[in-house]
């Protein structure tokens, strides 16, 4: 486990990049265990599941980070931590120099017009009884803020911003279409100007010629409004497309950081490699005589290991092909190899 | 129409040339299987009577298959492609849906079919794999039992003792660890991908000519798909089955598919061999699948092009070309797309697509989207409160 550092000095330098002055989010030795317990009266704790298990991050203004892993390795999990919706074991969050990692929620309140979250499933996110405008407006009632011109007109304003007709404004959510609805729950976002925006699975649930809506739509409001974004997803395409650094996860540890570039251009962890392996692509392959052929990838054996109990030392040497002994008793430090470039593996790929 | 046979049916492989049938689409009245193709599917028309009015999900779909050939059939939600295959399977439900057309499985005519008889042709010669394996296996019982009784439903002589070992041999196939200890576990015992596997594993244990894939691998991570698709294309090697392959996912057809239907609102947009399809797209549609993808193994492109507004109701749909209300192209045709329904036709040796433009401006125009794909230059149009009824 990462050893928490609480010195501002200490947290500049952490993995992420970003390490100028301009830094939106830092997150140092960040960990999450939800207990597990047993008997009824006298409950003990047995165990933990450790979804977030110390890692390190930083976004700079205006800049994306994408955050990538399998399912079940603490990816949203990070992002409920970071939004304050789930209060981390131990560690630090840091948004724009402040420290909000143990506020009460009185003193988080001005803080969460900062950073706002997008979820996943846009059928579940909205409330199915309330109209539009009543959703996108909830924000400024909840903060008890006067806006200029009153709520409707900012409502409308904002359904207009995301690309929604404003005249829609008396609509319930099921008159909208799978696109639409995370649309407005973006506007919701949107509402109080947040600086910082957490985005989980923004498009997953979305149909392919919706996602590229979506995802444009985060990218001008981005320009437009100067947002500093965290996207959470497993498609790692997707990630490509938006983000300007990734972050790979596995349970629970971020085990490769580098800029879109580097990290598709030349993956150095053994599972970043597998991962986009496994990718498929949308091209068919076809033999020399014309014969359809399947791409020779890296196969990962099994299934992510149970983080209830996380394999010891190096938490992916059970899957991994290039593991040693040495992988299954030390652990391996995230690393910078390369200047922005960290990996936490005892045998990096040395790829050119 | 059997003209049309005659002069495509000259090419080698059989699934080739009976596209070609599907240029008369909406007119083909056939009284048998014309090709001998294992599975083929003439003019399916599926539609359902709801309260809100006649949901015309498939509306005149044709395609052929023969064993040991992968088609994928791709298209958004509400394209009609579940639709499809549940037909085959007869699943629909009897009351309030109509099947028109004609379905074929190894010369035997499914449409219209004594109930009983497509009973015993489900699970048996036609098998099934859904989307999520957590709910299509029964959470009460250990998957052996459930396995041992698909397999004793059509194989009534076997004794149990048989039964269980061709079970536990199936889930060894399938790549389940230690198969003679997990066939008495429940599903929650399994992970994601291992239920998949037992889902497979039911599925194959009758040696079904046709398998049917309804986006076998969408609720999976993408290391775990990569070894499910792995583990499909093996099997079919292997047992020599007909798989349809149902997804949203153009790298998941790409990686397994010979032949590829593209489906739009019911009908069929595009349909031909695989390497044709994504190398010379034809349909305006498939074009902007294409370009709405942000693609991992490609130059990145600084803007994708999403396909303007949503897919349209399958009760209202949209006169003349489906896809007209979203098409970029309808300039270059003019009031044909509005009023005329664009016939599924041919331009090259078995790829055909249902379009109204001229096949050299569908050159011209997939090359420059293409190109300009790359350099990002297009602008796309944000929709504008198009409400679904």
């Amino acid at each position: 486990m990462t050893e928490q550092i609480n010195t501002p000095q200490a947290a500049a330098t952490s993995p992420g990049g970003a390490a100028n002055g301009d830094t939106m989010l830092q997150v140092t030795g960040l960990v999450r265990h939800f207990p597990v317990t047993r008997g009824i009266i006298f409950r003990k704790k047995v165990g933990a599941v450790r979804a977030v298990d110390g890692i390190d991050l930083s976004v700079a203004r205006g800049h994306t980070l994408g955050l990538v892993g399998e399912s079940g390795c603490g990816k949203t999990t990070t992002g409920r931590l970071l939004t304050r919706l789930d209060e981390p074991t131990s560690g630090q969050i840091v948004i724009e120099g402040h420290d909000v990692t143990h506020l009460k929620p009185g003193q988080m309140r001005p803080f969460r017009r900062e950073i706002q979250m997008i979820f996943q499933d846009p059928y579940s996110s909205l409330n199915p009884r309330h109209t539009v405008g009543a959703i996108v407006g909830a924000p400024f009632k909840l903060q008890k803020v006067n806006v200029k011109g009153g709520i409707k007109r900012n409502v409308q304003e904002l359904l207009e911003l995301v690309g929604l007709n404003p005249e829609h404004y008396n609509r319930y959510p099921h008159e909208f279409s799978g696109g639409q609805r995370q649309r407005i729950g973006i506007a919701r976002t949107l509402a109080l100007k947040p600086k910082l925006i957490v985005a989980d699975e923004p498009v997953s649930a979305l149909d392919v010629s919706i996602q590229a809506q979506v995802i444009n739509l985060l990218e001008d409001l981005q320009d437009e409004l100067g947002l500093t974004y965290v996207v959470i997803a497993h498609d790692l395409s997707v990630v490509r497309h938006i983000s300007d650094r990734v972050a790979v996860m596995y349970l629970g540890k971020i085990v490769e950081t580098a800029s879109r570039d580097q990290l598709y251009a030349r993956p150095r962890h053994p599972y970043t490699v597998a991962l986009l392996s496994a990718v498929p692509v949308p091209e068919p392959l076809t033999s020399e005589t014309g014969q359809r052929e399947r791409r020779r990838r890296i196969r990962l054996e099994g299934d992510v290991p149970s983080p209830l109990m996380p394999p010891p030392a190096c938490r992916f040497h059970t899957r991994c092909w290039k593991a040693q002994d040495i992988c299954r008793t030390v652990e391996p430090p995230l690393a910078e190899l390369i200047s922005g470039h960290k990996v936490a593996c005892h045998f990096p790929e040395n790829t050119p | 129409m059997a003209g049309d046979d005659d002069i495509l049916g000259t090419s080698a492989r059989g699934a080739r040339g009976r596209r070609g049938r599907t240029a008369a689409e909406g007119s083909v009245v056939a009284s048998g299987p014309q090709s001998g193709a294992m599975l083929e599917v003439q003019d399916l028309r599926v539609r359902f009577q709801t309260d809100d009015g006649l949901v015309r999900a498939v509306d005149g779909v044709s395609f052929a298959l023969d064993r040991g050939q992968t088609l994928g059939i791709v298209g958004e939600s509400g394209s009609g492609k579940s639709v499809t295959s549940l037909a085959i399977m007869g699943l629909h439900r009897g009351g309030s849906t109509t099947i028109d057309g004609r379905i074929w499985l190894s010369g035997e005519e499914l449409v219209g079919a004594n109930p009983a008889r497509v009973r015993e042709l489900r699970g048996a010669k036609m098998a099934m794999i859904f989307q999520d394996p957590l709910s299509s296996l029964h959470p009460y019982f250990k998957i052996g039992d459930q396995i041992v009784e698909a397999y004793r439903i059509h194989h009534p002589k076997e004794s149990k003792r048989q039964a269980r070992q061709r079970t536990i041999d199936m889930l060894g196939r399938v790549g389940i660890p230690q198969p003679e200890v997990r066939v008495d576990d429940y599903p929650h015992q399994f992970s994601g991908g291992m239920r998949q596997r037992v889902m497979i594993a039911m599925a194959l244990v009758n040696d079904p000519e046709l398998l049917i894939a309804d986006e076998p691998t969408t609720a999976l991570d993408v290391t775990v798909q990569a070894q499910i698709l792995d583990l499909i294309s093996s099997l079919q090697a292997e047992f020599g089955s007909a798989v349809i392959i149902i997804t949203h996912d153009l790298g998941v057809v790409a990686e397994l598919s010979d032949d590829i239907l593209v489906m739009y609102a019911g009908r069929a947009a595009e349909y031909g061999p695989a390497v044709g399809v994504f190398n010379r797209p034809e349909h305006p549609y498939t074009w902007g699948l294409m370009a709405s993808m942000p693609r991992m193994d490609r130059e990145l492109t600084t803007r994708l092009v999403p396909i303007p507004g949503t897919p349209p109701s399958l009760i209202r749909v949209p006169p003349g070309c489906p896809f007209h209300p979203r098409c970029r192209y309808t300039g270059l045709v003019g009031e044909r797309c509005k009023t005329e329904v664009p016939l599924l036709l041919e331009a090259s040796a078995g790829h055909a697509s249902a379009c109204h433009l001229t096949a050299a401006q569908k050159a011209r125009e997939w090359s420059e989207l293409s190109g300009a794909n790359v350099r990002g230059e297009i602008r796309e149009t944000v929709p504008q409160g198009e409400v679904e009824a």
